[in-house]
C-alpha cells in the first residue's frame, strides 16, 4: 500500500522505551477515587447519587445530559462521601464538580451490568451504539469526544473507510503500544463490533513503525481472523502521525476539509484504546470504569503502565510506581507537546488520561524569556495543518480576531511544532489557545446578548398586550355601564308613567268628590 | 435633432421605470443602521445611556441625537465598535452615565430578607425574576443581565450585585506575558513537600 505523508510535522526522540520495560500492571483499587463531571466534550453529566449512598462497581452515578454527553459509572464500590467542587486536572486549575466514593475494600460488581453478548451480530447498530453510550465510553486518545455519536454518522455520510489509530506519535507515551502488545485479540474484537455497526469497506489500523513488537502482536492476532477486511499498516514515525486528520491523510491520501470533520469524507477514525473499551462493554456488558495510563519521565522511580480505575488520585499511581526522584520538577497530564501542566497531584485520572509525566529539569526544554519574532517562517515549514502560525501569533496579540479566523485558527490542532521549531521560543500555542477561548467567550457573551434582546423585545410586546387587555376590558364596562343607565331612565319613565297616571287619578277623584259636593249643595239648597 | 430628443427621452424613460420598479421590489422596511448599532449594544437594557433600553438608544444614535459614548456596561470595547461602524472617532466613555465593570455582575436575591412584593419582577427588563405575591422571588443567573434595575425598587435592600463566577467553562487561556508575572507555584514546589 503506498502512503500519503502530510506537510511538516517533526522528528522527535520517542522516550519511550523506558515505559515499556514492564508489563501493564493493574493497579489495586484505591481507598477513594473522584470522578468529575464532565470528562468528555459536551454537557457535564448529570448526578444520580446522592452523599451517604452506597454503590458498586459499575453503578451508573451521573447520567448523560443530552445527545453529546456521556454518563459516569462507579470506579469502585463504596459510599457516595462528597459531592462538590473540586480541583480537576484542567489548565485552568479551577474546581468542577466531582463525586467522591470512599472504597468498602469489596471491589464488587452491581447487580445492573448489562448481559454479556458475545453473539453482538444479532443486534442491530442502534442497540450496540445505545450499549456503548451507556457504557460511558468517549475516545480514549485524549480528546474524549462520545464514541457512541462518532459512530452515528447519519445517513448523510456513510463511513467507507474505519481508522484505528494506533500511532501513539507523542514522545514518552506508551499506553496504546503496550495495550496493542498485551490485548491485540481485544481490540480487534472492538474493531469487529464498530465494523458490525457502521458496515464500513475496509478498516486500517494504522501504527507507528517505531512500535515493533505491537505491530507483530497485531498481526500474529489477525492472522486467525479470516476475511476480516482489516489491514495493519506500519506508518512513519513522525510527529504528529497520531493527529485525526493527519493519520487519515497518511494513510488514504485524502485530506479533511478546514473545518470539516472526517465523516465529510466517508471515514471515522478511533484510538485502539477506545476500541478495547468497545470490546469491554459489549462483550463483556462492562462499563469504562478504568484504562492504562503511561506513568513516565525522569522524575519517577519506575516508569511503566498501569490500568487504574477512572478516578484514582495521581499521588495513587506514583506511588506505586516508586515515587519521585530526586530530579523530579514537572507534572504533566498528556505527553510534552500537548499534555496540561499540573500544579499538584492530588488530581484525579480522569477518562482522557493516557499519560502522567514526571518530568525532570533535564527533559523539559527552558525557553526563558521570548524573543522577538524574527520572522524566520520555520514554525510555517512545521506546521502540520498548512497554516500560518507567524500570522496567528501576530493577530492573536493584536487582539484581531476577525483577521485570526481568516488565517484559520480553529483548524489548530495545538501539536506544538511551531512552538518547538521557534528560534525565538515564543510560546506560540499558547497565545493561539488564548486567542481560541477569547473568541469563544466573545461568541457566548454574543448570544447571550441575542437572548437578552428577544426577552426584552417579548416582555415590550407582552406588556403592550397587557395595557391593550386592559383598555379593551375598561371599554367593554364602560359600555355595559351605559347600557345599564339607559335601562335605568326607561325605569324612570316607567315610574314618572306611574307617578303621572296615578296623579291623573287623584285629579280624577278630586274633580268627582267636587262635584259630589255641588250636588250635595244643591240638595240642600231648597231645604 | 429630433431622433436626439427622442432617443434621450426614451431612455430617461426606460430608466426612470426600472428605478421606480426598484424602489418598490427593493423596498427596505425600518432603517437598518438601526439594527447594526443595536447589534453591537451589550443588550442589558440598563437604561444608563437615558434611553429606555438598548434599541432606543440604537435609534437615537442613528438620528445623530446621542453621542457613541453612553454605554457603560459595553465600556470601551462598544465604544470603539460602533466608532468603527459609523465612521467616527471614538472617544472616552462618559463618566457621568456610570463606570464600566471589568467583570460582569449578576444579581442575586438574599431569599432570607425577601418579602415577596413582586417589584424586582417588574422592574426586570428581561423577565430574569420569577416568583408571585408573597412567595420568595428569584433570579434566573443566566438570563440577568447585570442591569441593576431592581436594585433601587426593593424596598428591603434584599438584592445583590456579585460577580460571575469563572468556571472551567468561561475560563479563558491567559496571554503568555501575565502567565509569566503571575508566578504561579510550579509543579516542583509541590513534589518537594
Amino acid at each position: 500500500m503506498r502512503l500519503s505523508s502530510f506537510h511538516g510535522g517533526l522528528e522527535l526522540p520517542s522516550h519511550k522505551a523506558i515505559s515499556t520495560r514492564t508489563p501493564i500492571a493493574t493497579l489495586p483499587p484505591p481507598q477513594r477515587v473522584v470522578l468529575p463531571l464532565r470528562q468528555h466534550i459536551g454537557h457535564p453529566a448529570e448526578v444520580l447519587v446522592e452523599v451517604g449512598q452506597q454503590v458498586r462497581k459499575g453503578d451508573k452515578v451521573a447520567a448523560a445530559e443530552g445527545y453529546v454527553s456521556a454518563p459516569l459509572h462507579a470506579s469502585i464500590s463504596g459510599t457516595v462521601t462528597a459531592i462538590e467542587e473540586r480541583d480537576v486536572p484542567h489548565p485552568s486549575g479551577l474546581q468542577a464538580l466531582c463525586i467522591e466514593i470512599e472504597s468498602d475494600g469489596r471491589d464488587e460488581w452491581t447487580d445492573a451490568l448489562p448481559e454479556p453478548t458475545p453473539d453482538y451480530q444479532q443486534l442491530p447498530a442502534v442497540e450496540l451504539r445505545n450499549r456503548l453510550r451507556e457504557a460511558g465510553i468517549v475516545g480514549l486518545g485524549g480528546a474524549a469526544f462520545p464514541t457512541a455519536v462518532k459512530l452515528n454518522p447519519g445517513d448523510q455520510h456513510p463511513i467507507h473507510t474505519v481508522i484505528i489509530n494506533g500511532a501513539e506519535c507523542e514522545p514518552y507515551i506508551s499506553c496504546d503500544d503496550m495495550l496493542m502488545r498485551e490485548q491485540a485479540r481485544e481490540i480487534l474484537s472492538g474493531v469487529q463490533i464498530i465494523q458490525h455497526i457502521l458496515k464500513p469497506t475496509r478498516v486500517l489500523i494504522g501504527i507507528e513503525d517505531n512500535k515493533p513488537e505491537a505491530i507483530a502482536a497485531m498481526q500474529q492476532a489477525l492472522a486467525s481472523l479470516d476475511n476480516s477486511g482489516i489491514e495493519i499498516i506500519a506508518v512513519p514515525s513522525r510527529y504528529p502521525t497520531g493527529g485525526e486528520k493527519q493519520l487519515i491523510k497518511v494513510l488514504t491520501g485524502q485530506e479533511v476539509p478546514g473545518h470539516g470533520l472526517p465523516a465529510d469524507i466517508g471515514i471515522t477514525c478511533h484510538n485502539v484504546g477506545t476500541v478495547h473499551a468497545v470490546h469491554e462493554a459489549i462483550i463483556n456488558g462492562r462499563p469504562l470504569i478504568e484504562r492504562v495510563i503511561t506513568v513516565t519521565g525522569q522524575g519517577i522511580e519506575h516508569a511503566r503502565n498501569l490500568r487504574a480505575r477512572i478516578g484514582t488520585l495521581f499521588s495513587d499511581l506514583t506511588d506505586y510506581c516508586g515515587g519521585y526522584t530526586a530530579d523530579a520538577s514537572y507534572l504533566l497530564m498528556g505527553g510534552p507537546m500537548m499534555g496540561i501542566s499540573l500544579r499538584h497531584d492530588q488530581l484525579p485520572v480522569i477518562k482522557a488520561t493516557n499519560c502522567l509525566l514526571v518530568a525532570s529539569d533535564a527533559e523539559i526544554r527552558h525557553s526563558g524569556e521570548a524573543a522577538p519574532c524574527i520572522r524566520c517562517g520555520a514554525c510555517v515549514d512545521a506546521c502540520p495543518v498548512n497554516l500560518l502560525p507567524q500570522q496567528l501569533y501576530w493577530y492573536a496579540r493584536a487582539n484581531d480576531h476577525d483577521r485570526i479566523q481568516a488565517f484559520d485558527l480553529f483548524d489548530c490542532i495545538e501539536c506544538g511544532c511551531c512552538a518547538h521549531v521557534c528560534p525565538s521560543h515564543i510560546p506560540l500555542v499558547q497565545y493561539y489557545r488564548h486567542a481560541k477561548t477569547e473568541i469563544w467567550q466573545l461568541e457566548a457573551q454574543r448570544q447571550k446578548a441575542d437572548r437578552a434582546r428577544r426577552r426584552h423585545e417579548f416582555r415590550q410586546a407582552r406588556l403592550e398586550r397587557e395595557k391593550r387587555e386592559k383598555a379593551e376590558r375598561l371599554a367593554r364596562k364602560r359600555a355595559a355601564l351605559k347600557r345599564e343607565t339607559r335601562s335605568d331612565s326607561s325605569k324612570q319613565q316607567a315610574i314618572q308613567a306611574a307617578l303621572e297616571r296615578a296623579q291623573a287619578r287623584k285629579k280624577q277623584l278630586a274633580a268627582e268628590a267636587a262635584a259630589r259636593q255641588s250636588e250635595a249643595s244643591d240638595d240642600e239648597a231648597p231645604r | 435633432m429630433l431622433a436626439s430628443i427622442l432617443a434621450i427621452g426614451i431612455l430617461s424613460a426606460f430608466f426612470g421605470l426600472v428605478l421606480g420598479y426598484a424602489a418598490i421590489r427593493f423596498k427596505v422596511e425600518g432603517d437598518p443602521i438601526v439594527d447594526q448599532i443595536d447589534s453591537v449594544l451589550p443588550q442589558t437594557q440598563c437604561g444608563q445611556c437615558g434611553f429606555p433600553g438598548c434599541r432606543p438608544y440604537a435609534e437615537a444614535i442613528a438620528a445623530g441625537e446621542a453621542d457613541i459614548n453612553r454605554c457603560p456596561p459595553g465600556g470601551e470595547t462598544v465604544i470603539n465598535n460602533l466608532a468603527d461602524l459609523l465612521g467616527v472617532d471614538p472617544k472616552p466613555l462618559d463618566e457621568e452615565r456610570g463606570e464600566h465593570k471589568e467583570q460582569p455582575e449578576v444579581a442575586r436575591i438574599i431569599e432570607d430578607y425577601c418579602i415577596g412584593c413582586t417589584k424586582c419582577i417588574q422592574a426586570c427588563p428581561v423577565d430574569a425574576i420569577i416568583g408571585a405575591a408573597k412567595q420568595m422571588h428569584v433570579v434566573i443567573a443566566d438570563e440577568c443581565t447585570g442591569c441593576e434595575l431592581c436594585i433601587p425598587v426593593c424596598p428591603v435592600d434584599c438584592i445583590v450585585m456579585e460577580p460571575v463566577k469563572t468556571t472551567i467553562d468561561n475560563w479563558i487561556w491567559p496571554l503568555p506575558e501575565i502567565t509569566a508575572k503571575a508566578q504561579q507555584p510550579t509543579p516542583a514546589e509541590v513534589i518537594d513537600e
